[in-house]
């Protein structure tokens, strides 16, 4: 479904080489995750997967379900079904968390040339969703993010990702900043939206994460590439040894 | 001799003028106003307060030939008891509010004693010093009509002030809140091509006054407005101001707070592009102890629209404990607009806490990046973001039911602009 071929990407504003030939393919009903240690590129890979400025691909291609993502603006990619969990998640003060969410449902109906939500339908579908996350209905009211915990943001970022029904889903170090409770919230909410059609790359630190969304394959990045893929087994040996060895054994 | 440009302009926009006529307490109001106009003549480019902003559409004898389009009432849906001002006619409809002395500037001028008498280009007169206002002095000597408005209890419906029509329209209201008594005024329309408008509102002892004014949304408009208030002990005075486009706008207060224990909160959101020029002017004057002041002021700017604040808060000495606050944001939507400010604090009191601040930025690229990735087009993401910048001021409206109602217009006028 993601098709990830030799991605070569600088920063725009200085000669400095980030992602130095990433491959990688995550199929549908999949979930592949991505650990590594900081300033691998794993961040980069997301921003650039989703369309965030700053960036310049200098080699290579990324495409969802064939289409070619990196000509398409931030909004087409999210149209086309790629959804990126913010490891910060932006608060937007003076905006209801609950008219962005409608805003954004209805802007990729419209671009899929799909009807809008009614508003009745809309509200339905948000409060059922919600309480399944423990969103209570004065999240959906407050500004975006404003004033929410950790745990909060990270929540509100699944239930966009619930209400969106994307077929791609990224979520990039979704576990920081989480308690044991609020991170297996967040994974029961990542779990549920498990399925056939849809493909979830994971980045995270550690494995810890993992041991709740379970994933099916594990890839180690280093130095902008992808330098060892395994199953299961190769997060938990990221925990027992760090990255040194493994890192050495790939070089 | 070469005569002085500041003269001979002052000298063709007077002589095109005429003093109405009359010979009781307020053609002499006017008559004092106007020779305090003459002695400092209408201001220039050089002048401290106007350097930011060209007085020229104000100064000239005829005000640009484009004329605003009307527009619908801001307020509709807000129960109000309505006046409409429509050029030279103002009726006072039936059913105000009790609590409440409405009358008309042509009716009060015919009364020998009245307490307007004790207002009328008082309260402009003492907020002319040390900075002159011209253009106020040209109105309380020139106004054709306005309100006066006595407020003797707690009214419990605001009084919304329609001003529509007219070409070149100078009005003069003059506002007295009785102690313990509490008003809220809402202020709307396009009236005329240029329009010059002052409010004089005394504040007596524990009364409150809320002022909610909006301009908007049409373009062609050329609109000067002062706001003179006089703040006794315990008062409470807001003011806020929805702007959206318009040709040139000066809005100037001058709130003064002369007892102790006087809060006064004067705020505005503005938006606009193009030719939009908005001035925003601020006079905080504390002569009292245990006050505070707030001012907020956002701006949004587009396309080469220029945003002007002047904010001052004086605090005179022996006015201690005053806390005294005020800030000015601009968001710059590209680079030819322009958002020129000047932040001034001047304090004599030794235990005071006064702070101010002004910014000016480009849109949060990280906002509008999270906003596009779950779909929304940039457009409608920057929409939000603008909408997300201008609210804090708009939170300022004290009242739940007016804030939502002016916050929704702000949104509604923002997605025609």
């Amino acid at each position: 479904m993601l098709k990830i071929e030799n991605l070569h990407v600088k920063l725009e504003e200085e000669d400095k080489q980030i992602l130095k030939g990433v491959d990688l393919t995550v199929e549908a009903g999949k979930v592949h995750a991505i650990m590594g240690p900081n300033g691998s590129g794993k961040s980069t890979l997301s921003y650039v997967l989703s369309g965030r400025g700053g960036y310049e691909v200098t080699e290579g291609s990324a495409t969802l379900d064939g289409i070619d993502l990196l000509g398409m603006e931030p909004e087409e990619r999210a149209a086309a079904g790629l959804f990126l969990a913010f490891q910060y998640p932006v608060e937007i003060p003076g905006v209801g968390n609950m008219t962005f969410l409608r805003t954004a449902v209805n802007a990729q109906r419209k671009a899929r040339g799909e009807e809008e939500l009614s508003s009745t339908d809309f509200l339905k579908t948000i409060r059922a969703k919600a309480k399944d996350l423990n969103i209570d209905a004065d999240m959906l009211k407050r500004p975006v993010n404003v004033g929410f915990s950790g745990g909060e943001k990270k929540r509100n970022e699944i239930l966009q990702m619930a209400m969106l029904e994307p077929r791609m889903c990224i979520l990039d170090e979704t576990d920081s900043g989480l308690d044991v409770d609020a991170m297996r919230l967040v994974s029961d909410g990542v779990n549920a939206l498990r399925d056939a059609g849809r493909g979830f790359l994971v980045i995270t630190h550690y494995q810890r994460l993992l041991d709740h969304i379970r994933p099916d394959v594990v890839h180690i990045m280093a130095d902008g590439r992808i330098v060892k893929s395994g199953g299961p087994e190769l997060a938990l040996e990221v925990e027992r040894n760090g990255y040194a060895d493994i890192l050495e054994g790939a070089a | 001799m070469v005569a002085d440009p500041r003269t001979t302009a002052t000298d063709e926009r007077l002589d095109a003028l005429t003093l109405p006529a009359g010979n009781g307490w307020l053609h002499a109001a006017r008559k004092d106003a106007l020779g305090r106009l003459r002695a400092v003549g209408l201001p220039v480019r050089r002048d401290e307060y106007w350097r930011f902003t060209n007085p020229a559409p104000l100064v000239r004898v005829a005000p640009a030939p484009d004329a605003p389009t009307q527009t619908d009432d801001p307020f509709d849906g807000v129960d109000a008891y309505v006046i409409t001002i429509d050029g030279d006619r103002l009726d006072l409809p039936d059913g105000a509010p009790d609590g409440l002395e409405i009358t008309t500037l042509s009716k009060v001028a015919e009364a020998d004693i009245h307490w307007v008498r004790d207002l009328y280009g008082k309260l402009e007169a003492a907020g002319s010093r040390p900075v002159s206002r011209p253009f106020a002095m040209l109105n309380t000597a020139f106004a054709t009509g306005g309100l006066a408005i006595r407020v003797m209890a707690k009214v419990s419906r605001p009084i919304h002030i329609r001003t529509i029509g007219g070409t070149d329209p100078i009005l003069h209201h003059v506002v007295k809140v009785d102690a313990d008594a509490a008003v809220t005024i809402l202020e709307s329309g396009t009236a005329g091509a240029r329009s010059n408008i002052v409010t004089e509102v005394d504040v007596a002892d524990r009364a409150a006054f809320d002022h909610i004014r909006v301009q908007g949304p049409d373009h062609a408009r050329h609109v000067n407005t002062h706001l003179f208030a006089r703040l006794g002990t315990g008062s409470a005075f807001k003011s806020f101001t929805l702007s959206a486009n318009g040709q040139f706008t000066r809005n100037e207060a001058v709130i003064e707070l002369t007892g102790d224990d006087a809060t006064a909160h004067v705020a505005g959101a503005a938006f606009g592009r193009d030719d939009l020029h908005h001035d925003d002017t601020v006079f905080v004057i504390h002569d009292a102890c245990d006050c505070e002041s707030r001012q907020v002021f956002k701006k949004v700017l587009r396309d080469g629209a220029t945003g002007v604040f002047q904010g001052k808060i004086l605090v005179k000495e022996g006015a201690q404990k005053t806390d005294g606050y005020q800030i000015s944001q601009a968001l710059l939507l590209d680079d030819d607009s322009v958002f020129l400010a000047k932040p001034e604090l001047e304090i004599y009191a030794d235990d005071v806490a006064c702070s101010h601040g002004s910014t000016t930025g480009a849109i949060d690229e990280t906002a509008l990046f999270y906003l596009r990735s779950r779909g929304v087009s940039k457009r409608v993401a920057t929409d939000l973001l603008v909408l997300s910048f201008l609210t804090e001021a708009v939170d300022e409206i004290a009242d739940d039911g007016l804030r939502d109602h002016v916050g929704g217009l702000m949104a509604d006028w923002l997605s025609r602009d």
